[in-house]
């Protein structure tokens, strides 16, 4: 089944002549079709537009159009609710954006279809990327492909779910706290969070721009890296985009790790993890060792204030970025007398209830008298978790810890209580408070119900090389990513 | 620091956003939650530690001041709840 190859296995197939473009889209489209129902990570997908883009690539690979100019020509990769794609719509998992179209490109995506890429589908996701469970959308709940009942993650949890599923080849999610290698964790899959700055923002709806990264989930380390050497790189329409050149990240894939020092923080191992999420990380920690790295405990103190950090910073931004959805000038409108009693009234029709609990939190936080008891505290204890992070680089490649505390949990086990589940990101939001690279990759499963665990991986500010290099050498010895759901 | 009591009227009017009453009584106590928790970040010392507004600081960004193609105005106008005349209509505001 063409659905379930990896970008490399489908891109050989495609070089050789041996299957075309149409057969591996429609190969997803058919998979959509069985699946979907049950699992929910798609929107909408356009299937006319996706077969007319495959019988285009098909074309051009008849004319010898592939290999290095274009090293995705031909391949699916669906796209999250969250990024512009022309023409296609364009929601954030919210009502307010009402019939939304995009007049442009996301320049990922841009650079996604120059390398020929099949752009299609609509990923669901929480609300504006707030949440940890994909419950959190105006479009109903994803489920996970392992159990139907419990939550894929999030909020990248469509991406999470349809990688997983095989419902396409590749996907692209974005990560404010987690939003990316948490979904993956839970789903079983490869989500890579590049450095802040790697990637360019511009078409990414922004939720929390000192955090917010695109990044791909995909089904092996590899696909990762040949995804992020076709996204990052400098892009003059993001300012925070950081001139720095795009290595060839699968060139270094090469399974020796020896020598490499990888730090395992005290602070990440203390309560709150489940059983058989520590024995698989313990396990891979193992494994690690037989490859020849060396392992060294080390220590991120102020560990057990990023959370508490992450959720003032995150909103305050949140508060200012999500101001522009005022029913004015694009989205749903709920009509007033006047434009206050406007914006007031489309904003209370249009967003969800996590969502205004963010509004309303980082409005408070940055509100007049409060704004140095809250905020620019924790900008300075934000200073504080990098300054960790940076010193444990100096003696350490790489550390390792959890993606998630615990495996995928039950639809609705903690919509009711949002604190609980803010502290369920624990593991993987100081990584965005300090802007280094993350990246989660499938390392066991519970035993009953079978769910996937994910190992987190955290490297060094444009340490993606040596970071997915590490990844690369634990998923060869291990067989955790080939195993698929039972749908 | 505050009081972990929110006036959620005010603050949702800051926000302009429409709560309803229900809605300011179940966010006032989740909001009253969330901030006794965070409230530990007063168990730093950080009088001398300066604020990271952004992880990879970069200042003062600028790119060439040369004329580009920009989105063509009907098609930053498609998406407009209400338009006429290549403008967005909005309820009147000055008498």
């Amino acid at each position: 089944m063409l659905n379930q190859l990896t970008i490399s296995e489908l891109s050989a197939r495609l070089a050789q002549h041996e299957v075309s473009a149409r057969e591996a889209m429609q190969s997803c489209l058919d998979q959509i079709t069985r699946v979907d129902g049950k699992i929910h990570a798609f929107i909408s997908h356009n299937d006319a537009d996706a077969l007319a883009q495959a019988d285009a690539a098909d074309k051009l690979l008849s004319q010898g159009g592939g290999s290095a100019s274009r090293p995705l020509l031909g391949v699916p990769v669906a796209v999250k609710d969250v990024l512009a794609v022309k023409n296609q719509p364009l929601n954030c998992g919210s009502k307010i954006l009402g019939q939304f179209v995009s007049p442009y490109d996301a320049t990922v995506v841009e650079k996604l279809k120059a390398a020929g890429a099949i752009i299609f589908g609509r990923l669901n996701m929480d609300e504006f990327a707030m949440g940890s469970s994909t419950e959190n959308s105006a479009f109903g709940i994803t489920k996970n492909p392992w159990d139907t009942t419990r939550i894929p993650g999030g909020s990248s949890g469509g991406s999470a779910a349809a990688v997983a599923a095989d419902e396409t080849i590749a996907a692209l999610g974005s990560d404010t706290g987690g939003s990316i290698r948490q979904p993956a964790a839970l789903c079983g899959c490869v989500g890579l969070k590049p450095t802040y700055g790697c990637v360019s923002r511009y078409g990414l709806v922004a939720f929390a721009s000192s955090l917010d990264q695109i990044g791909p989930l995909t089904k092996d380390v590899r696909d990762a890296a040949t995804m992020l050497s076709v996204i990052g790189g400098h892009d003059s329409r993001d300012s925070t985009s950081v001139p720095q050149p795009v290595p060839d990240y699968a060139a270094v894939l090469t399974g020796d790790i020896k020598g490499l020092k990888l730090g395992l923080p005290k602070e990440y191992m203390i309560g709150g993890r489940d059983a058989e999420v520590k024995s698989a990380v313990d396990a891979a920690v193992k494994k690690f060792q037989a490859l020849g790295a060396e392992l060294v405990e080390i220590s991120l103190p102020h560990t057990d204030y990023a959370v508490a950090t992450y959720y003032i910073i995150a909103t305050a931004e949140a508060s200012a970025n999500l101001a522009r959805f005022d029913g004015v000038r694009y989205g749903a409108r709920v009509d007033g007398a006047d434009p206050v009693e406007l914006y007031g009234k489309t904003r209370g029709a249009g967003f969800g209830a996590e969502v205004k609990r963010r509004i309303i939190l980082g409005t408070y936080v940055l509100s007049s008298g409060y704004y140095d008891a809250y905020y620019l505290r924790a900008q300075k204890v934000r200073t504080l978790i990098r300054n960790d992070f940076l010193k444990a680089f100096e003696t350490v490649d790489a550390i390792v810890t959890p993606t998630s505390p615990t495996a995928a949990f039950k639809i609705g086990e903690k919509s009711d209580d949002p604190l609980q589940m803010y502290l369920s990101d624990i593991f993987t939001i100081s990584c965005n408070l300090a802007g280094i690279c993350g990246v989660s990759l499938p390392c066991g499963f519970t035993k009953s119900p079978k769910r996937p665990i994910g190992l987190q991986l955290l490297g060094k500010p444009f340490g993606e090389e040596t970071l997915l290099k590490i990844a690369y050498a634990y998923e060869r010895g291990t067989a955790w990513h080939k195993e698929r759901p039972p749908l | 620091m505050a009081s972990a009591e929110i006036d959620i009227k005010y603050v949702a009017h800051l926000a302009r956003l429409h709560l309803t009453p229900d809605e300011e009584k179940k966010l006032g106590a989740q909001l009253g939650h969330i901030l006794g928790y965070v409230e530990k970040l007063n168990e730093l010392e950080v009088s001398n530690v300066e604020p990271t507004a952004h992880a990879v600081p970069m200042v003062n960004v600028t790119r060439a001041d040369e004329v580009r193609p920009s989105l063509p105005h009907n098609a930053a106008l498609r998406n407009a709840p209400a338009q006429a005349n290549g403008l967005f209509i909005v309820p009147k505001i000055v008498e």
